[in-house]
């Protein structure tokens, strides 16, 4: 459904700020797939994700969506396929704008957009019933500007509004890092449920472990723009939380190493 | 009487300019500076075409499409050369005053004697008296006629921009001006919503120049000087007094706050100490009195009745979200 292919990417090229983000990545997900992306800051798993999205042009390497060639196409244009949440609960929707107008939205994501009312009744009726899936009673506050919602509110309908048009790929950026643990442990719930529900195939950073062992059917490991450790089905329902932080504290330990050799 | 009535039919003339002003300033929170140079734009062209013997409904229609291209103008410096916003309108509005002269070649074109769109309103006052008799009714009715006829155009152009800012496109647009990276990550180009609210917008503002220029008889070249500045506080008196909780309410607050813009204007020139030189030193002051008011006093907050409200909503969204965490 997803595969990237040999992809790097340079940042601030030759100037002292050079930063190799993305050194010759490949990863394939298929279809329904639920991979969780851990790492070390820096070590590329939001460039990843925004070179997936189309946020900026890599340097190398191709990115297939369903098959179709989609290195080329703009931001925007590839929205048709991949519906994105990301880590500030405040960027996935309209603040003055109305829950129902920011689901008409979505609800045309990546289709030419007229001169026909954004709302109907019949399109408030799938809504609700969408909005029914997140149990946060909104269904009843349709009306209501987003801008009035609760961090974790909004983010539960970023991911509805994410999701519920049925994207090829769903790309999931730390979307419950700037929430309490306990709108994180719902919005996982609900993760989880639309996830299996619509069977989407997705892509999730997370930098709580548990999280990420606890969702999703594989799991990698990035580290300096590489992935490091990949695990499959079978392993990962072996890997323990201890081992899989034993693995990341080995990584950064070499880092530290390698780091005071240099100073030393 | 006379007074009012003429502030009144100004300031609806006036709103159609202000709303153009609120789609760029509000609701794409764009600001475009380019109005001072596309509201003269509207008189040249409507100027123009009259004197050359154009019916003056026609010409009303090649005011706002030209407003319109002005627009795109600053639009394309914005979006495809990557001009900063702020400076794109300004650009577009110094080139435009050139543009303007060429149009009209003289600064000041006379309407004097030329059919308008008034004219045949005026021309509609005798013939009733001729039909119904000379009765007081009927005199109130000829003093009244261009408001209500005023009026009733721009409820129809609200209700316009009401329909569009309520269909995809229109929500798309919204979005732009209030979250674009949201917008942009569900398939719209920004670049091009940008194009279409500005072209909008300025295309408003060409109308209510051609406009003014029919209904006060001629064109100048200067009278789009502090445009930009009559409809912001037109905007922002309004949504003071008459809030801002939904579009339809926008943009009646809009509409509203040009009329009273207007209104407090004739009354404070009527002041023996003050005189029409101070009218820009009024503006300014009536614009900052409504940003401050409401937010630093209590009798701001009693006054402006829909503040309150509003704020009594804010409380209770607060209280249910704080419940809810």
């Amino acid at each position: 459904m997803l595969r990237v292919e040999n992809v790097s990417k340079t940042f601030n090229v030759n100037t002292v700020n050079e930063k190799r983000a993305l050194n010759n990545i490949n990863l394939k997900l298929h279809q329904g797939d639920f991979v969780t992306v851990i790492g070390t800051n820096g070590a590329g798993k939001s460039t990843l994700m925004n070179a997936i999205a189309g946020v900026f042009n890599i340097d190398s390497g191709t990115i297939l969506v369903d098959g179709k060639d989609v290195t080329k196409l703009k931001e925007s244009q590839r929205a048709k396929y991949i519906g994105r949440v990301f880590q500030n609960p405040l960027a996935g929707t309209s603040p003055n704008m109305t829950i129902e107008e920011n689901l008409a939205m979505a609800y045309k994501r990546g289709q030419k957009r007229g001169l026909r009312l954004a709302l109907n009744n019949q399109k408030k009726e799938f809504f609700k019933s969408s909005l029914e899936l997140l149990e946060l009673n909104l269904e009843s506050r349709l009306q209501q500007k987003v801008g009035l919602l609760s961090g974790g509110e909004r983010q539960a309908l970023s991911l509805l509004m994410a999701t519920f048009t049925k994207p090829k790929v769903l790309l999931l950026d730390e979307h419950t890092a700037a929430l309490d643990p306990k709108r994180a442990e719902l919005i996982n719930k609900l993760t989880k449920k639309i996830v299996q529900n619509e069977k989407l195939t997705t892509l999730m950073i997370t930098h709580n472990m548990e999280h990420a062992l606890k969702l999703g059917n594989r799991l990698i490991m990035m580290h300096q723009g590489e992935i490091i450790l990949e695990l499959d089905e079978l392993q990962k329902k072996k890997m323990t939380i201890k081992e899989l932080i034993d693995a990341f504290e080995k990584l950064r330990g070499e880092q530290f190493a390698l780091d005071s050799a240099v100073l030393g | 009487m006379g007074i009012i009535i003429g502030s009144l039919e100004q300031g609806l003339i006036f709103a159609i300019m202000a709303l153009g002003v609120f789609i760029a300033f509000r609701i794409l929170n764009y600001p475009d500076l380019s109005v001072d140079g596309s509201f003269p734009m509207g008189a040249a062209i409507s100027a123009l075409l009259i004197v050359k013997g154009t019916n003056p409904f026609i010409a009303l229609i090649f005011s706002g499409i030209f407003g319109g291209v002005a627009g795109l103008i600053t639009g394309l410096l914005n979006t495809r050369a990557k001009i900063d916003g702020l400076l794109a309108g300004i650009l577009t509005m110094t080139a435009l005053y050139s543009v303007n002269l060429k149009i009209m070649g003289t600064s000041n074109l006379s309407l004097f004697r030329k059919n308008t769109i008034f004219t045949p309103l005026n021309n509609l006052k005798p013939q009733l008296t001729q039909l119904f008799g000379n009765s007081e009714w009927l005199s109130w009715v000829n003093q009244w006629i261009n408001t209500i006829v005023l009026f009733l155009f721009i409820l129809l152009i609200k209700k316009i921009i009401d329909w569009f800012l309520q269909t995809d496109l229109g929500l798309a647009i919204r979005a732009t001006g209030d979250n674009p990276a949201m917008i942009k990550s569900l398939g719209v180009n920004t670049d091009n919503s940008t194009l279409i609210g500005l072209i909008l917008s300025n295309a408003l503002v060409g109308l209510s120049g051609g406009m003014m220029a029919q209904y006060q008889g001629y064109s100048d070249v200067q009278m789009g000087i502090g445009m930009i500045v009559i409809g912001l506080a037109s905007v922002i008196i309004g949504q003071v007094i008459f809030g801002s909780k939904s579009i339809k309410r926008s943009t009646f607050a809009v509409i509203g706050g040009a009329i009273i813009y207007r209104i407090v204007i004739a009354i404070s020139l009527y002041l023996p100490w003050l005189s029409p030189t101070d009218m820009k030193l009024i503006t300014a002051f009536l614009v900052i009195l409504s940003l401050t008011l409401p937010q630093h006093s209590k009798i701001g907050k009693n006054i402006f009745w829909q503040k309150r409200k509003v704020n009594k909503k804010n409380y209770h969204a607060q209280q249910i979200s704080t419940e809810n965490n």
